[in-house]
């Protein structure tokens, strides 16, 4: 089956005086490269242009804060369970009173840890989240030298409350709608 | 005594270009390399990166310098000193423009010798050049770069043949040894590559063989010897060894230009402009288009030819260019016969 | 002679007698080769000397330039680091003395036959001119007959190559 209609068979024959020449396939590869002096860059120049990303795109997690500055994690659970990759782990711990300004629920995660080298930014964890915590933003992981770096605690994934950032291109109607029906989620 | 200073102040400015241009020859290999392959190359040092050169040389200052342990470290010093100064020596023949004659009618050549056997001491130097990469080669103690100095020899003189007798014939045209004469003979549109065009072509082939520019960049072919004659070279040391190889291309662009091209000859300009200082600069100018064309043309095959295997290239230098030069030869001396009758 | 040329001179003779020298007690070939490439560049400063530029260019070209580099190439290949030694070595070596006492005969024979066509030589004699003029005016039989013996010798590199085949 023919892919595209520019496959040539190759044929093993005496070449002919202007092939053994080489010289016109040598100036037709040159006309070639010469043509592609004047043809438009591929390159962006990534700091200053950047290539428009996916309204959905799914980069570096966040913890939500909700609306009054508290941690909505709950510890549950389900976002590690459904990580594929196995990327999320968690140790929960009960709110002490005088704690209720910190965390929203009675129990919340001590420590929340995500390997981003394991993970696949599925979305998962996101869509599993019964409490609207974790959600995958546009931010891209940072490079680093060093493996221990990439297992991003709360210091870097939980929300600062004087930095809110905007996850509502990720909590469309649709998106509600589809995280009502438990039947549709993958780890029923 | 003046002329002495002349000559000096001269020799300087000759080093100095070749220096500058092989430096710009790196950003430029690079840019074009990058524009043949739809990218944009080097853009971040300076505007459209033109500090590049001087960020690289910077770099290669600051790297740890290493001699390996079982080298010999006399001879792994002089192997690219002798690569740069060979290099560096080619461009005293070179005539860079018309003589600047002023008032009083004494000319200023811009030409440091205009020595009777000036293509000979090319040849010369130019054979001296493979020292270089065999002594680095050899000192290195490293089987990479004793091969690559083995392949770098046998192909240079392999095609030092072929490019000596496609020389032969443009001296029997013109009848001269002296660059600045044979120059001087293209006057207008008399270029020697068109009467010499199969000779050209083997030079220009040659050329790229004795400068190790891609399609024959056997010695330092990395898909199979790693970084050949120079891959146990860090620091300056490399970079003398890279350098030489770029002021080497601008050398040969130069003598591709003045033998086959004319020089700074250049149809109708000389009819416009009298003024002798507009002259010299002018002439100048012309001489370092056509000089940059060819740097262009270098990089342009390089990016866009695979390079030879072994046997092809010793191949298309023994069986192809030694006997079509010597039939370029006698075309020739045919021609030039018939001509006198 | 000016002071210049002189000091040149003296320059040059000892440069290569010095390396030379080093040619034979060096105990590394390839630093014997590069010696005898320094010897030869030393030998092209004294044709220069004497304004042969045409002789000077092609001794480095030829010489320098191609025949060090096919030694360089050979030493290299065959990696010629032990030294032979031992009294038989001596012996062989002493067996050399008579053939290199014979050349040193003839030329020191030549030496003084030529001594008195030394100083008629003229500024110009060696450029390319002259010396071509002399060489397909004069001695245009010898020349020829030089050329093909050059010829002999590269069909017999040829045979000797193609032997085995």
């Amino acid at each position: 089956m023919n892919l595209t209609n520019r496959s040539v068979v190759v044929v093993k024959k005496e070449m002919t005086f202007l092939e053994k020449l080489y010289l016109p396939a040598i100036l037709g590869g040159m006309w070639i490269t010469i043509r592609h002096l004047f043809k438009k860059k591929a390159t962006v120049n990534y700091p200053e242009e950047k290539r428009p990303m996916s309204k959905t795109f799914r980069g570096h997690h966040v913890l939500k804060l909700d609306e009054q500055g508290r941690e909505r994690c709950t510890a549950c659970g389900l976002c590690a369970v459904a990580c594929p990759a196995e990327a999320i782990t968690m140790v929960s711990a009960e709110r002490k009173p005088g704690e209720e300004h910190l965390y929203r629920e009675e129990k919340y995660a001590s420590v929340y840890e995500i390997n981003m080298l394991r993970c696949i930014f599925c979305g998962d964890c996101e869509e599993a989240c019964p409490k609207e915590a974790i959600f995958l933003t546009d931010r891209l992981v940072d490079a680093d030298y060093k493996r221990g770096t990439f297992v991003y605690g709360k210091d870097k994934l939980t929300e600062k409350p004087d930095k809110p950032i905007d996850v509502s291109p990720r909590q469309t109607k649709e998106v509600l709608e589809f995280k009502k029906n438990k039947k549709f989620a993958h780890n029923n | 005594m003046e002329w002495i200073l002349y000559k000096t102040i001269l020799v300087v400015c000759v080093f100095g270009l070749s220096l500058f241009v092989a430096m710009y020859s790196t950003y430029a290999e690079r840019k074009v390399a990058a524009f043949l392959q739809d990218r944009l190359g080097p853009n971040r040092a300076g505007p459209f990166g033109i500090l590049q050169p001087l960020a690289d040389g910077v770099k290669m200052f600051m790297k740890e310098e290493i001699i390996p342990q079982n080298a010999n470290r006399w001879l792994f010093v002089l192997g690219p000193g002798i690569a740069m100064f060979t290099a560096c020596m080619t461009g005293a023949v070179i005539p860079w423009g018309k003589d600047f004659v002023n008032a009083e009618g004494v000319h200023f050549p811009l030409q440091v010798t205009d020595v009777n056997i000036g293509l000979l001491y090319l040849f010369g130097v130019v054979s001296i050049g493979v020292y270089g990469i065999m002594i680095g080669g050899w000192a290195s103690n490293n089987k990479y770069s004793l091969l690559g100095a083995l392949r770098a020899s046998s192909q240079m003189i392999s095609y030092e043949l072929a490019m000596g007798l496609s020389i032969i014939a443009l001296v029997m045209l013109s009848g001269t040894l002296s660059v600045g004469e044979i120059v001087e003979q293209q006057q207008g549109w008399r270029w020697n590559v068109l009467y010499q065009p199969l000779g050209f072509l083997i030079f220009l082939i040659c050329a790229f063989a004795e400068t190790n520019r891609a399609p024959f960049d056997l010695p330092e072919c990395e898909t199979e010897l790693v970084g050949g004659y120079h891959t146990e070279y860090s620091s300056m040391k490399l970079g003398f060894f890279l350098f030489a190889e770029y002021i080497n291309m601008f050398i040969s662009a130069a003598v591709i230009s003045t033998l086959y091209f004319g020089g700074y000859n250049f149809p109708f300009v000389y009819k416009y402009i009298t003024d002798p200082l507009w002259v010299s600069v002018v002439s100048f100018v012309v001489t370092m288009m056509k000089v940059s064309f060819f740097i262009f043309v270098f990089m342009w095959v390089r990016w866009t030819l695979p390079r030879f295997r072994y046997d092809q290239l010793m191949h298309l230098g023994w069986k192809v260019l030694i006997p079509l030069s010597i039939i370029n030869i006698l075309i020739t001396g045919v021609v030039l016969l018939v001509r006198n009758l | 002679m000016n002071p210049i040329t002189e000091y040149t001179f003296y320059a040059l003779s000892f440069l290569s007698i010095l390396s030379g020298l080093m040619v034979i007690f060096s105990r590394n070939p390839v630093h014997s080769v590069l010696y005898l490439v320094l010897t030869f560049f030393t030998i092209a400063g004294h044709f220069l000397l004497m304004s042969a530029h045409f002789l000077a260019a092609v001794h480095v070209i030829v010489y320098s330039g191609a025949i060090m580099v096919l030694f360089l190439y050979v030493i290299m290949m065959l990696n010629l680091n032990k030294q032979p030694e031992g009294w038989s070595n001596f012996l062989q070596g002493m067996f050399w003395v008579f053939p290199s006492g014979l050349l040193l005969i003839t030329l020191v024979g030549v030496l003084r036959a030529g001594s008195d066509m030394m100083t008629g030589a003229g500024k110009n004699i060696g450029t390319v001119e002259n010396l071509g003029r002399v060489l397909f005016n004069d001695f245009l039989l010898p020349f020829e007959i030089s050329s093909i013996l050059f010829l002999a010798g590269m069909v017999g590199a040829v045979m000797v190559g193609k032997k085995e085949s």
